[in-house]
């Protein structure tokens, strides 16, 4: 139970920490916009085209957008070394992990829900009448981005070089979380759309995959 | 020293064996003809690089658990030498594609997961350059090597799964596939040959990785002196 409740309250102040400046939020938001406007010049984004590519590139300018936003959430804790401070009142350094992680989760869902109206608008793809599978794809590949991505940033938090060693290190690692989420996109914004179970499913095993190993090991990673 | 050379003595004959068996032992295949005997180096070489890599991904979990020094030393001399092999699979890989497919390389499941793994375990290596303590440096990178090592069956599942052209398993692939016979004695005294290549390298990278960790000691204790 304690494990539950020291997350909340951790999830709570990690939430507060955001919301008061909105820092994150605002510049993964335009980081992701100026992606997504850059892309229409690689190629003619005419309607059946942007069916094509349209999720590959929303899920990669997302991919690339999370690898810069995931960096601060250990980073934060260095100036004041408020890192140490966290370990020393919490019984099982995994709520720590778990708040973070889905505080993460949370604030990539949110730049996604924002984003979409203007994917939508932009790409011309109806997303109106499977969105709320589209959601729940958001949701578990937001949840697979922030579990391998928050166990990496804390690794590369403490190296040289972060800034590039968190992309090198997380993009590799969630190939899948990019082909399966892609797949899955496709699948709801095709002609004739259909429920992308395999590709759910197959989210779904990445995150409960990645959040047992992060259980098991995930302690070590905060180890002073 | 002595047993050391007379490992490195049997390995090159191990190697050149299996060299004349791939070339003069072996039957000449169907379709592809003297091309197919590239098969003996590159298939035997990725199940020797995964063996590697399997050994290091152990030494990873051994050394979060016990924090023994010989177990980083370890991980860090089976994931170079697993790299080694897997580079060497992604060359031979487009010298075969080029003559057999018209193509050196295509995107499909097993070359694109061979590439992702390369990927991985230079980020592993690369990760270990840029921490300077070396405590902290064995333990992140093991743990890195962990999550790398959990990723790649859900990498290869996930490519696999949605695009492929590599031929499907031709060993234990099931019902249709397999290989003549004396392909298959071949083919199996490679992946030996291969096995005790990977750990005589492994072992001699092991050996300078130790060595290296005492260099390191001596040397901080002189520049405290």
């Amino acid at each position: 139970m304690s494990l539950l409740s020291n997350t909340a309250v951790l999830l709570g102040k990690e939430l507060r920490t955001e919301f008061r400046s909105r820092e994150l939020l605002t510049t993964t938001f335009i980081f992701i916009l100026t992606i997504i406007v850059l892309f229409s010049f690689t190629f003619d984004p005419t309607s059946d085209e942007s069916r094509r590519f349209a999720p590959g590139l929303f899920w990669l300018a997302f991919l690339f957008a999370s690898s810069l936003m995931l960096q601060s959430c250990f980073l934060r804790e260095q100036p004041n070394d408020t890192l140490s401070a966290l370990r020393l009142s919490v019984s099982d350094p995994f709520s720590i992990f778990l708040a973070k992680l889905a505080a993460n989760a949370l604030f990539l869902l949110l730049t996604e829900l924002l984003l979409l109206p203007f994917f939508t608008v932009m790409y011309n793809v109806p997303v109106l009448p499977v969105l709320h599978w589209l959601a729940l794809v958001f949701f578990l590949a937001s949840l697979g981005i922030s579990i391998a991505g928050t166990a990496l940033s804390a690794i590369s938090a403490q190296a040289r070089m972060r800034e590039l060693l968190l992309p090198l290190l997380m993009l590799p690692l969630l190939t899948p979380i990019l082909v399966a989420s892609a797949e899955a996109t496709k699948a709801l914004l095709d002609r004739a759309p259909y429920v992308p179970w395999a590709g759910m499913g197959f989210l779904t095993v990445f995150d409960v995959v990645f959040l047992t190993a992060i259980w098991l090991f995930g302690e070590y990673l905060l180890e002073e | 020293m002595g047993k050391r050379a007379l490992a490195g003595a049997v390995v090159v004959f191990l190697m050149g064996a299996a060299a004349y068996a791939s070339f003069y032992i072996a039957p000449e295949e169907k379709t592809m003809h003297v091309l197919q005997r590239i098969f003996y180096f590159h298939a035997a070489t990725a199940w020797a690089g995964m063996t590697a890599l399997f050994i290091g991904f152990v030494a990873n979990l051994l050394y979060v658990w016990r924090r023994e020094g010989k177990w980083d030393a370890l991980g860090v001399a089976c994931a170079e030498v697993g790299l080694a092999c897997f580079t060497v699979v992604l060359i031979t890989g487009p010298i075969w594609a080029k003559p057999a497919w018209g193509i050196y390389w295509t995107w499909d499941a097993r070359l694109t997961s061979t590439f992702i793994l390369w990927l991985l375990y230079v980020s592993y290596l690369l990760l270990r350059t840029l921490i300077e303590e070396p405590d902290r440096r064995a333990l992140l990178s093991a743990l890195f090597g962990i999550f790398a090592f959990i990723d790649v069956p859900i990498v290869f599942g996930a490519i696999r799964w949605w695009r492929t052209q590599h031929p499907a398993p031709v060993i234990m692939g099931g019902p249709g596939s397999g290989l003549d016979p004396t392909m298959s004695k071949v083919f199996f005294f490679s992946v030996f040959a291969l096995h005790c290549l990977v750990v005589f390298l492994i072992n001699e990278r092991y050996r300078l990785e130790k060595l290296r960790a005492k260099f390191e000691i001596v040397r901080r204790e002189a520049e405290a002196i």
